[in-house]
């Protein structure tokens, strides 16, 4: 039984690692490509069939390519930063039921690494343990954008933070439990029992802050292009800051997947219609990430703080008293 | 109406003149919080955001792709850009137009033209050596411009990429080549230097007697 269940974790673990990092890649191929037809171009086109191929030729081009460790750097801290990112980023995984529970040949398979009961709060803890991946990396380098950016990183991080635990505390307080599946199984009644109907405003300010934890287009601070290059990634090469890369794609993953299992039924009652319906919303999550990098301007650093601790934490606090109001 | 179009022209004080422009209508920033806060709803809740990301959606669904895909598909350039040179020949003879005459060596303002000439048997001038560095030529046109024998022409080759920084162009490479010429298939420059249209009925002829 012990080592069943250790082969059975080890499996779920390499299929998880290998499927995420090659959603990763495939994820930066739709990303280009979304972009580009929003914008009216037509993206990767020439490896393979409709640029199919682009991502494996990125992909040796990243593995190919010179390791440079630059002579001013803290070398240590600077060769460990990628790794932070893209571990913690998997590490995340562990608690997420990726679908309903299936049977193959005869033997159950649960889709989770680790059905811990205190999933969510593994989630965020890990998540926010990802910070570490860009303020070592940023601080570890020897230029001024990688500080500026590794700074931000530390300062929206942890001001986000508070809003994701805040705005998830409501929801957490109805269903009673902190595992990804007690949450499933409390909206497995069909759409009228998501909770996103219950705690809407939940749902927008966990979405938003989503977009800063992921460091994606409106909150895009950290390595934001035209103001401080490519932030903490300014100094690295090759595959190490592909590993920066494949750690936020898989961070977006993770949050596309995290948002419908917390707010919209998840995968329902385990049917496999309800399997397809979360990949669906997956689906709709990760096409937002994309759609709104097409659409909307990033903010300052400044308006990221005030909107942050002025706006958002204020509303999450009163979201989660008039919760316990209506409860008692 | 010219003067009037000039007047146009020369009015700086637009709005006078043209109805379309207006004011545009910015109101003060706010300075109280309250002010401020107002500011933020009124942002918040009048939707831009929305309209933002449906502008995107309708331009992706509508599928209105502007690409070139450049080596496969090729923008028309003009006639009259002015590209790669050209050695034309004369339209009667087939023979090359240029006389040796070395003005495009002397104007060339990059001193990228390099000409050297010899007398052949027939006791005429001919170009021996001639070549341009495309690395340092500028594109201005000034020899396509004094070239007195419309010989040396841009033509409408740009892809002239090359791994090192001189890349010279030579006189047969230049030179249209004979079955071009037999095929009738050479091709009169339009721009810079060239005779403008109609050139025929505008010049008189030279007396013969004063
Ligand atoms: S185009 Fe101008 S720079 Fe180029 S060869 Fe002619 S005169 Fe010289
Ligand atoms: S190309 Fe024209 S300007 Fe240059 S040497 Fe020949 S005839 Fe003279």
């Amino acid at each position: 039984m012990e080592t069943a269940y250790l082969i059975e974790t080890v499996i779920k673990i390499v299929v998880i690692l290998l499927i995420f990092s090659a959603l990763a890649g495939i994820g930066t191929y739709f990303e280009r490509k979304i972009l580009a037809f929003m914008q009216r171009r037509l993206g990767p086109m020439n490896v393979g069939p409709f640029g199919l191929l682009q991502v494996a030729a990125d992909g040796i081009k990243l593995f190919t390519k010179e390791d440079i460790i630059p002579t001013n750097v803290v070398a240590n801290v600077f060769k460990i930063a990628p790794v932070i990112t893209a571990a913690t980023a998997f590490m995340a995984a562990a608690a997420i039921p990726f679908l309903p529970s299936f049977t193959l040949f005869g033997y159950e398979v649960h889709p989770i690494v680790a059905d811990i009961n205190i999933g969510i709060l593994y989630i965020l803890g890990i998540m926010g343990v990802g910070l570490y991946g860009p303020l070592l990396g940023g601080m570890a380098s020897a230029n001024k954008f990688s500080l500026l950016s590794a700074a931000r990183g530390a300062a929206v991080f942890i001001s986000y933070e508070v809003v994701t635990g805040l705005s998830i505390l409501a929801p957490i307080m109805m269903v009673g439990s902190l595992s990804l599946i007690d949450f499933n199984n409390y909206q497995s009644g069909g759409i009228t029992s998501w909770l996103v109907w219950s705690q809407p405003v939940a749902f927008v300010l966990f979405w938003i802050a989503a977009f800063a934890e992921t460091g994606r287009t409106p909150f895009h601070l950290i390595a934001n292009d035209h103001e401080i290059i490519d932030g903490f990634g300014t100094e690295y090469s090759g595959m190490r800051w592909g590993l920066f890369f494949i750690g936020e794609y898989a961070n977006m993953f993770f949050i596309s997947f995290v948002i419908p299992l917390l707010f919209l039924g998840g995968y329902g009652d385990g049917s496999f219609l309800g399997a397809i319906g979360l990949l669906a919303k997956v689906a709709f999550f990760f096409f937002f990430f994309l759609w709104t990098r097409a659409a909307w301007p990033d903010i300052r650093p400044d308006q990221l703080m005030w909107l942050c601790w002025k706006v958002l934490m204020p509303i999450a606090v009163l979201n989660i008293l008039i919760t316990a109001i209506v409860m008692m | 109406m010219h003067n009037e179009h000039n007047e146009h022209l020369k009015n700086r004080n637009v709005s006078e003149l043209d109805v379309n422009y207006y004011m545009v209508d910015i109101k003060d920033y706010p300075t109280d919080s309250w002010g401020k806060f107002k500011r933020v709803v009124q942002r918040s809740f009048r939707g831009e955001l929305f309209v933002g990301l449906w502008v995107v959606l309708r331009e992706m669904i509508r599928f209105d792709i502007h690409t070139v895909k450049y080596p496969e598909e090729k923008m028309p350039i003009g006639p009259r850009y002015r590209a790669v040179h050209e050695m034309k020949r004369l339209w009667e003879s087939d023979t090359e137009r240029c006389i040796g005459c070395g003005l495009c060596e002397k104007i060339c303002i990059s001193n990228c033209i390099r000409i050297d000439t010899k007398i052949d048997e027939n006791s005429r001038k001919e170009v021996s050596e001639y070549s341009i560095n495309l690395g340092r030529c500028i594109f201005c046109g000034y020899c396509a411009e004094v070239c007195p024998e419309l010989a040396i022409t841009h033509g409408g080759e740009y892809e002239n990429a090359s791994d090192q920084r001189e890349h010279f162009i030579m006189y047969q490479d230049m030179l249209t080549p004979l079955d071009t010429m037999k095929a009738g298939a050479q091709r009169e420059f339009e721009g810079f230097g060239a005779i403008t249209p109609h050139e025929d009925e505008r010049v008189k002829k030279t007396p013969l007697a004063y």
